[in-house]
């Protein structure tokens, strides 16, 4: 899932400006599984926003409201009424969540409470490792499932490089060595000879590098289209 | 034990959440012993001091009190096990936040005895009520009807 | 693959020497945090005549300094062979093929493909990564553009292709350490034609990879040069043993490096003077240079060592003692009929 972290208070509170009435819209999926941006954050955010500005002297009107999913225009149609009311929206949502409000509520103003970090998922409670960099050709099936793209700190295709010790990458010792990690595993598996393959340049086109991408599915489009 | 009415403000409130297992059964030690406390203190009895979170905190202090005490089981002592174990790190955490909101984080601080303890429940809501004291009225009161 | 000049592929000079059977010795410059082109000139003629070519270290660490080929054409024009070392962290596929016919183009036969330490480490470590393609497919590339003569898109060139004398490198105790033969014998099936190691200051571990490396019959379809390198000082010892990845040394050597300060163990470190401090240096580069000297006399007796890697870092002016301390002084030149190859008739 998304994983992604609030912002601190000053930051946001710089970025509501001048605005009195501020309408903190939180998020039910990700961001509520990562505790940063579900209901009770988006809850403690107002509580936080309106004790900090009274006490500064520029008290604000803070709500706070959550959607199932902000990247879904119908769960936003269910929230026109709150954000009509008020001067600027606060999303905590991931980035998707904060364009997808700006995009379906084009005269408010709209900023994000929440740095969206990364594709990952919780290793224990608390903490939250980075998994899958959204590549678009995935290769999960020659490495046996441990992604060297999103998890090698260089995204080598014929790893590891000769910076990995001890089972953790040269950039920190926190890191796993994705490489070790992937000869560990095809070695019990009796597949280690995978890795003598030579893997070929990887084609960055269907990743993010070959511009914003768009997948459209014409079965499940709806209403006649001409032939 | 000292009556905080007496400077020119409202008499200082402070909510005691308190477990029941351990702290609030101090507490009732405390009042059969015929113990005098102060009276700013308002107790809030819980199954355990791992039911507090940060939001019931802060609509504590946004409503007006002015100091919030977390009171619970002595380490390893905890009904529930880790509940203790969880209120000390959320009561950290929330004395950060409080940091960056503009409040004094002292106003809320976190406190651990057994339930046969009432001279240590009557001796730290003394010393909650003298650190409030010194901080003085929560400053959002203000604004306050 | 192009067979027209007295069967090398390339006809560098390091080409040369080791297709010729005699042990090889490169050495390692590294190019200025400047514009500074003397600095290349002064590091180059120290250099001239005590190794048959030299390394030109590509933003090493991380830490910008002036690129790796233009330093080279300097170095061409010193009269010394290059080295290029080309990492995959701060070009893509198209930066680097520019880049390599361009270095052809100024005289540059000799190529070390490396993935390139992560820019964490350096000074400017909030640059975005590169990575397009890491070092094995880099070879590959590379064997390609000059036995090939296609660009790694497959269009063909349009002229003379770069022909380079291929290299990679090893790191025979980087974890996970059975693996790590596999990996070299990945880059030789690339196209490697020579590999350079990491530091080597066990000469046991070494001597049990080269047996695996034997095994699979590495050392024949490519020149293996092993690492060495002059210690400075107890602290660089130390500091190679525990934070750098790869690199063993063995206590008996740490030891030999503080015994050569004993003369000044007895000060504390606020009670030597600035001659002591001089005097003691002096003591341990001189010990330094001298277990040197004995690895490279050991290393040359195991079967599939074709030559060393002298990496004097910072320190160029030692190699010409480590050199001829080792016996490898003069360096050999070995003349053909032929005129410096360019390209394939």
């Amino acid at each position: 899932m998304i994983i992604a972290e609030q912002k601190k208070l000053s930051e946001i509170t710089a970025l509501l400006g001048d605005a009195s009435k501020v309408l903190v819209i939180g998020c039910g999926t990700c961001v509520t599984v990562c505790f940063a941006g579900g209901s009770r954050e988006a809850a403690i955010l107002a509580a936080s926003l309106r004790m900090s500005t009274q006490l500064a002297g520029n008290g604000k009107q803070v709500a706070d409201v959550t959607v199932q999913r902000q990247c879904e225009w119908e769960y936003l149609d269910q929230i026109a009424e709150q954000v009509k009311e008020a001067d600027i929206l606060l999303s905590l949502g991931c980035g998707i969540g904060v364009q997808a409000i700006a995009e379906h509520f084009p005269d408010k103003w709209v900023v994000p409470g929440l740095n969206t970090s990364f594709l990952g998922l919780p290793v224990e409670q608390g903490i939250w490792s980075e998994r899958c960099a959204a590549c678009g050709d995935c290769i999960l099936g020659l490495t046996g499932g441990i992604c060297p793209i999103a998890r090698c700190s260089k995204s080598l295709l014929n790893g590891p490089c000769g910076g990995s010790e001890a089972g953790h990458c040269e950039v920190s010792k926190d890191i796993p060595c994705a490489w070790q990690l992937i000869y560990d595993r095809l070695s019990s598996l009796g597949k280690v000879e995978m890795l003598y393959e030579l893997q070929p340049p990887k084609n960055w086109q269907k990743a993010r590098d070959g511009g914003p991408r768009k997948i459209t599915r014409e079965d499940l489009l709806l209403g006649e289209k001409e032939d | 034990m000292s009556d905080s009415s007496s400077a020119n403000h409202p008499p200082l409130s402070i909510l005691a959440y308190c477990c029941e297992h351990c702290a609030y059964a101090a507490a009732d030690l405390a009042g059969s012993l015929r113990m005098q406390y102060p009276p700013n203190i308002r107790i809030v009895r819980l199954p355990c001091t791992g039911k507090i979170d940060v939001l019931i905190i802060l609509q504590a202090l946004e409503d007006g009190a002015d100091g919030v005490m977390v009171a619970g089981c002595l380490p390893g002592d905890c009904h529930f096990l880790e509940g203790n174990v969880n209120a000390k790190r959320r009561v950290k955490h929330i004395r950060n936040l409080l940091g960056e909101i503009g409040l004094e984080p002292e106003r809320v601080r976190m406190y651990q005895l057994s339930s046969a303890m009432a001279g240590e429940f009557v001796r730290i809501s003394e010393e909650m009520t003298r650190e409030i004291e010194k901080l003085g009225p929560n400053p959002l009161k203000k604004n306050q009807r | 693959m192009s067979t027209g000049n007295n069967g090398y592929l390339v006809g560098s000079n390091l080409e040369k020497i080791l297709r010729a059977g005699m042990f090889a010795v490169t050495a390692e410059l590294g190019p200025p945090q400047s514009a500074d082109p003397e600095v290349i000139r002064q590091k180059a003629r120290l250099l001239k005549g005590n190794c048959d070519a030299v390394n030109i270290t590509d933003n090493q660490t991380a830490i910008v300094r002036m690129s790796s080929i233009g330093s080279g054409a300097i170095v061409v024009q010193e009269g010394l062979e290059p080295v290029i070392q080309m990492t995959c962290r701060d070009r893509n596929r198209l930066a680097i093929q520019s880049d390599l016919l361009a270095a052809y183009a100024l005289g540059m036969r000799n190529l070390l493909c490396l993935t390139g330490d992560h820019q964490t480490f350096g000074n400017h470590p909030t640059a975005k990564n590169v990575f397009d393609i890491d070092s094995i497919q880099l070879i590959q590339m590379v064997v390609n553009l000059r036995d090939q003569r296609v660009f790694q898109c497959g269009d063909p060139l349009k002229g003379p292709e770069p022909r380079f004398f291929v290299g990679a490198a090893a790191s025979p105790f980087a974890d996970p350490v059975a693996y790590r033969p596999y990996r070299l014998a990945k880059k030789v099936k690339a196209g490697a034609n020579f590999i350079q190691t990491q530091l080597i200051y066990d000469v046991e571990a070494f001597e049990r990879f080269m047996t695996r490396v034997r095994e699979l019959g590495i050392h024949e379809q490519a020149y293996i040069l092993a690492g060495v390198g002059p210690l400075k000082s107890p602290a660089m010892a130390r500091y190679m043993k525990e934070s750098v990845p790869g690199i063993l040394v063995p206590d008996a050597i740490i030891e030999r490096m503080e015994k050569a300060g004993e003369p000044w163990a007895g000060k504390k470190k606020e009670e030597l003077t600035k001659e002591d401090r001089k005097a003691r240096a002096a003591a341990w580069q001189e010990e330094g240079i001298k277990i040197c000297i004995e690895l490279i006399q050991q290393i040359r007796q195991i079967k599939g060592v074709a030559g060393v890697h002298i990496m004097a870092i910072e320190w160029e002016e030692a190699v010409k003692p480590i050199v001829e301390g080792a016996g490898l002084y003069p360096r050999p030149i070995i003349r053909t009929n032929e005129a410096e190859p360019l390209a394939a008739a």
